[in-house]
């Protein structure tokens, strides 16, 4: 069995572990609140326990849950061992958090390793192997910030990101409300809208496609978001200029995919309709549309993502008072790190959000398409 | 001469109704102030003379193409290349981070699809953090990385590449981790047959399998290291390049400067584009692959 072969992960977690012990203490001498022996002994002992017991274990999952337990709770004690002493964390420290992370690692590849029978046990690791990575982005962050006393300017602890978060919900609801809910709603939906009608005029003339797409193409090439500028002088510092940019870059995206995808429908099943003798927009709408729903899903995504950072960057260049990209801006020059970092975890949730909402309707409304069904995109 | 009819004609005729269309919004847009002006002054020229002013002003709301592509002539070739106001020497400042943070980029995504496609946990853990890193307006950050660097100072070039590069690298990865995959069972097989090794069935199947995929999303990837170049250079307080010369137009209200750098940008990006296309046509040529 794969699982009860020793790994490489693990053997060298043993090996930092040994390192460790031998360069002790952990802390350095001016630390206030000293890390007890118990705690060393406790994580040196979790990292090892559970690296040899996952050498034991016959069944992956048995290995996997061993590896998960040692190396979190490795990684739990080590971040509490180090509040109060913040930056005083000495070379064994890191060994540790190395070894434990190791641990994390072959956890992960234990995982991806087992084949789950049942439907539900796969989405679930399907969910759980992404998220441990994701956990130990933050917890290295967190413990390399506070344990090296990394300067707060240069890159604040993921923990004082989210204090910042709590303590400053209305702003952040504010900045919210005025890129998202103002600019980006109402630019994306007006673009993609345009986007869709200029494509099926450009469908109906061929003459109009011929000369659209391979300008659209380009144009999908260019810095559009240097136009930002351009739209606040003439729009105005408030949202309406924010909506502009965001129409001009979520338009091109939507014409070439509804272009290409108008074409994605296969000649029987067009020669099918002739016989029916439907007219164009019968076929348009029977036909042609829904086998675009594909393309069209697909620059509803590229524009969710377009559409937030064209506002954000628009507002670089003037706003009033309130607004993420203002936020961040003013935020930086006051050095106040932290705050645009928080800023930052909510466009990105933000972001997230509004990509996953669209890809929900995806699934929704093009249930019947092969690359849905298939469960593979 | 059917080509000429098919293609070309119908991009040069949506060009000149875009350029007219410029034409009559710039009047527009211009109108309002021009007739101001007049106002004031106590003329009241016919229209002719009218829409001719509103095509020549110096600070115009909406630019005329013309005016565009004077200012745009006069600052690429008339200048020395060194001055600040060349556009060349603006363009040549972006192009640098852009290239470099370009480079970075692809060898990221190439190391990053490499890892993908043959550490499984690596598949299974990173890829959906890689396209979830995708769904962040990372753009959003550009200002901090810059503003950061300068405080523990790092200056220049580099931050403004790191930005392209996290552009960059995401449509590599895919790109390459499509391609290497894209080798199917029967050549896999084919490949097993002959006792290949993993290195000798990567190098002699998967690589040259995944060049054309390689060149498609190095096209797409240049053209957003070459957004994240502009953009960094926003926070700057408008230095040098051509994020700079948009921020120091929209500073001055001088639009026709901005116009004719956003040109410029354009130029860059469709030579950059034009040129990796020519590069992965000259490669698939010389690996023995027959224009389809």
């Amino acid at each position: 069995m794969m699982n009860s072969k020793p790994s490489w992960q693990v053997l060298l977690a043993l090996v930092l572990c040994t390192i460790a012990m031998a360069t002790m203490p952990m802390l350095a001498s001016e630390a206030t609140a000293p890390m007890s022996n118990g705690t060393t002994t406790l994580v040196i002992g979790l990292i090892a326990l559970s690296g040899v017991a996952s050498f034991a274990m016959f069944s992956g999952l048995a290995s996997a849950a061993v590896l998960f337990v040692g190396a979190h709770g490795a990684a739990w004690l080590l971040i509490s061992g180090i509040s109060g002493n913040e930056g005083t964390a000495r070379m064994p420290y890191f060994l540790l958090l190395a070894a434990a992370w190791l641990l994390a690692w072959r956890c992960v590849a234990v995982l991806s390793a087992i084949r789950p029978v049942s439907k539900q046990v796969r989405t679930f690791l399907r969910l759980l192997i992404p998220a441990i990575f994701g956990a130990w982005i933050l917890i290295i962050w967190e413990a390399v910030t506070r344990g090296a006393g990394v300067p707060f300017i240069l890159l604040p602890p993921p923990s004082a990101i989210a204090a910042r978060i709590g303590n400053s919900l209305p702003i952040l609801l504010a900045d919210v409300r005025q890129t998202i809910f103002k600019a980006v709603l109402f630019g994306y939906i007006v673009g993609c809208a345009s986007g869709f009608i200029v494509a099926i005029l450009a469908d109906r003339v061929p003459f109009l496609r011929r000369g659209l797409l391979p300008i659209g193409n380009m144009v999908s090439a260019l810095p559009i978001i240097g136009v930002a500028p351009i739209m606040v002088i003439w729009f105005g510092f408030e949202w309406q200029s924010k909506a502009a940019v965001v129409i001009i870059m979520t338009f091109f995206p939507m014409l070439v995919n509804t272009v290409a995808g108008l074409t994605a429908s296969g000649h029987m099943e067009r020669d099918l309709m002739r016989t029916y003798a439907s007219n164009y927009w019968q076929t348009l709408f029977k036909l042609r549309l829904p086998a675009t729903a594909p393309f069209i899903f697909n620059a509803l995504k590229i524009n969710s993502t377009l559409a937030l950072i064209g506002a954000i960057v628009a507002e670089f260049f003037g706003t009033p008072i309130v607004g993420m990209g203002f936020r961040i801006s003013t935020e930086i020059g006051r050095m106040n790190v932290d705050m645009v970092w928080a800023e930052i975890a909510v466009a990105a949730l933000a972001g997230s959000v509004f990509y996953g909402v669209v890809a929900l309707i995806e699934r929704a409304t093009t249930f019947w398409h092969p690359s849905v069904r298939g469960g593979r995109a | 001469m059917d080509r000429l009819r098919d293609r070309v004609f119908p991009v040069i005729a949506i060009l000149l109704v875009i350029v007219a269309a410029w034409y009559a919004f710039a009047v527009y847009m211009n109108a309002p102030f021009q007739r101001d002006l007049d106002r004031r002054a106590g003329l009241t020229p016919g229209t002719v003379e009218f829409i001719g002013k509103t095509l020549s002003q110096p600070k115009p709301t909406m630019p005329a193409p013309h005016q565009v592509a004077q200012n745009f002539f006069e600052n690429t070739f008339l200048r020395k290349v060194t001055s600040a106001r060349s556009l060349v020497y603006h363009s040549w400042v972006t192009l640098s981070s852009t290239l470099l943070g370009f480079t970075f980029g692809t060898a990221l995504g190439i190391l990053i699809a490499v890892g993908i496609v043959h550490v499984i946990a690596l598949d299974r853990s990173l890829m959906p953090w890689i396209i979830a890193s995708q769904t962040i307006p990372i753009l959003a950050v550009a200002p901090m990385i810059i503003v950061v660097l300068a405080a523990i100072g790092i200056t220049g070039l580099i931050p403004k590449a790191l930005i392209s590069t996290y552009l960059s690298f995401f449509p590599v990865a895919v790109g390459m981790v499509k391609g290497l995959r894209s080798p199917d069972l029967m050549h896999l097989d084919l490949m097993h047959t002959y006792n290949a090794s993993a290195s000798q069935t990567f190098w002699k199947l998967r690589v040259p399998a995944s060049v054309p995929f390689l060149f498609a999303s190095m096209k797409v990837a240049v053209a957003a290291s070459l957004v994240g170049a502009i953009v960094g250079e926003l926070p700057t307080g408008a230095v040098a390049g051509i994020g700079a010369k948009l921020l120091a137009g929209s500073y001055y209200s001088q639009t026709i400067e901005m116009w004719a750098a956003l040109v410029a940008g354009s130029v860059v990006a469709a030579l950059l584009v034009v040129l990796v296309g020519f590069v992965g046509r000259v490669v698939e040529r010389s690996m023995g692959g027959r224009p389809a």
